[in-house]
């Protein structure tokens, strides 16, 4: 049945491929992922703090982000961001920050509403007890985050945050809508060049496939060595 | 040392804590007994500002506990406090539970945080175990590090919150042990607990409570021979019976 098929086209284009295309993807992920859990854990920790000027706000970003579609959010972002810049900075013209800024800022953005809900959980799931003893210490409300309250919500949510990660990955594939030459950009690309459409959206559908299954099988080993003995 | 003023305290639909006042002197042990849920636990911890309370005042080396000035993380440094539940950092090693906060909230050097650390540590008979988990230690070892950690800090006052409700009976001894020897050397102690042994062997006075309030305040031999409320009568005559 592949008899048709030319999977050639995939060997002549794998540089191209994972050299121009897996590289932003994976720069992309890594990224959006560090971005993504260092603001994640600003709005957990706003809007675990009983504080209403502050976890209002937290609760309300982390549910407006969570209930519009990422394709959306990265369209705004595209068209927002120039001007977005042009009224922080003050300039004349919209700031043009180009695809990749833009799409890193998107998903900064929208993934920290999902790591902020991780972490959330994260942090109470920490007995109120720690955060007593640690007080009881003469500990800060910072230290006892910093030193005790945080070490432990990531070591006990690592698990998930790089499940969230591995979808991630997989969502950076959307940024194609901005025509950008991401993995799945570039099989794109080559695919209408070649003509070759089954052929590529196959290939590409497999290496997804393998990265995200190899990356949660690895975290699910993670999983049995970093847990906490209590 | 520690003075209550009237401290009462309320939750939503219910008043926790009503007009409690006691002192404690330096070099005093004084150990806080009565029925579950009659407040005990709750008016330790607002000793040292972990539970607030609405009315009333509380001090202690003459500072104020609830100002609102007060800079209660400076304050809580200078007391010790021992929880029921250990709440050892089970992330951190035995030693760096002694060290950390000697070294993030009194600037000591490290050296100097592990030396007193290990000091401590061989003074209740752990030291063996400085560079284990607390998870990989019983639950009255667990307590003794605990015990270690508070007093790492040079506390002018040691709380204790029901140290060995959670124990094995066979673990009680060695961490009572470790109190008593402390008690013997004249710190400031405010126990929680109920175990009646202690009280009568360390105690200078016991503090009685019953639903919220303080009901009977007197000398451990006092209180133990002929105690004046009906309440500590019967509260004695149940736990002592045995």
């Amino acid at each position: 049945m592949f008899a048709d098929f030319d999977f050639e086209v995939i060997v002549r284009s794998l540089p191209y491929l994972f050299y121009d295309g897996m590289t932003f993807t994976l720069m992309l992920t890594a990224l959006a992922t560090c971005g993504g859990i260092f603001f994640g854990t600003l709005l957990a920790m706003m809007r675990l703090s009983g504080f209403a000027p502050l976890s209002l706000p937290a609760a309300s970003y982390v549910n407006l982000m969570r209930s519009v579609p990422l394709v959306l959010v990265i369209f705004w972002f595209y068209f927002l961001v120039p001007f977005i810049g042009q009224w922080v900075t003050g300039a004349s013209q919209p700031i043009q920050v180009g695809a990749f800024v833009s799409s890193l800022v998107t998903f900064t953005l929208f993934e920290a509403a999902y790591f902020a809900e991780i972490m959330r959980a994260g942090i109470q799931s920490i007995p109120r007890g720690q955060v007593g003893a640690a007080q009881a210490l003469g500990m800060t409300y910072l230290q006892t985050m910093g030193y005790i309250v945080l070490p432990q919500a990531f070591r006990n949510m690592l698990p998930v945050l790089l499940t969230q990660t591995i979808v991630l990955f997989q969502d950076t594939s959307l940024v194609y809508v901005l025509s950008i030459t991401d993995f799945l950009g570039a099989a794109s690309k080559i695919a209408q060049r070649d003509g070759r459409l089954v052929e590529m959206y196959l290939f590409a559908a497999l290496v997804y496939f393998v990265i995200s299954f190899v990356a949660s099988l690895l975290v699910r080993r993670l999983q049995r060595r970093v847990a906490i003995i209590r | 040392m520690i003075t209550l003023s009237k401290v009462s305290k309320w939750y939503p639909n219910f008043q926790v804590l009503k007009n409690c006042s006691t002192h404690i002197e330096k070099g005093e042990v004084v150990v806080v007994c009565g029925p579950s849920g009659s407040g005990k636990s709750t008016l330790i911890k607002c000793v040292n500002g972990l539970e607030p309370f609405q009315e009333g005042s509380i001090t202690v080396a003459g500072i104020s506990v609830n100002d609102p000035k007060t800079d209660l993380p400076k304050l809580r440094a200078r007391i010790g406090m021992v929880f029921q539940h250990f709440e050892l950092f089970p992330h951190l090693t035995v030693m760096r539970n002694l060290e950390l906060a000697q070294i993030k909230v009194l600037g000591r050097k490290q050296g100097e945080a592990a030396a007193k650390g290990m000091r401590l540590l061989d003074r209740v008979g752990l030291s063996a175990h400085a560079r284990k988990y607390p998870g990989e230690l019983s639950g009255g070892q667990q307590q003794r590090v605990a015990i270690a950690r508070a007093l790492a800090m040079d506390p002018i006052a040691m709380l204790f919150d029901e140290p060995t409700s959670a124990l094995d009976p066979e673990m009680i001894n060695e961490v009572l042990d470790v109190m008593v020897a402390l008690a013997k050397e004249g710190m400031t102690m405010m126990v929680v607990t109920h175990e009646m042994g202690f009280a009568r062997r360390v105690a200078h006075r016991v503090v009685f409570m019953d639903r919220g309030e303080i009901v009977e305040d007197a000398p451990t031999a006092e209180f133990f021979g002929k105690p004046r409320s009906e309440r500590a009568q019967l509260f004695l005559s149940k736990i002592l019976q045995h």
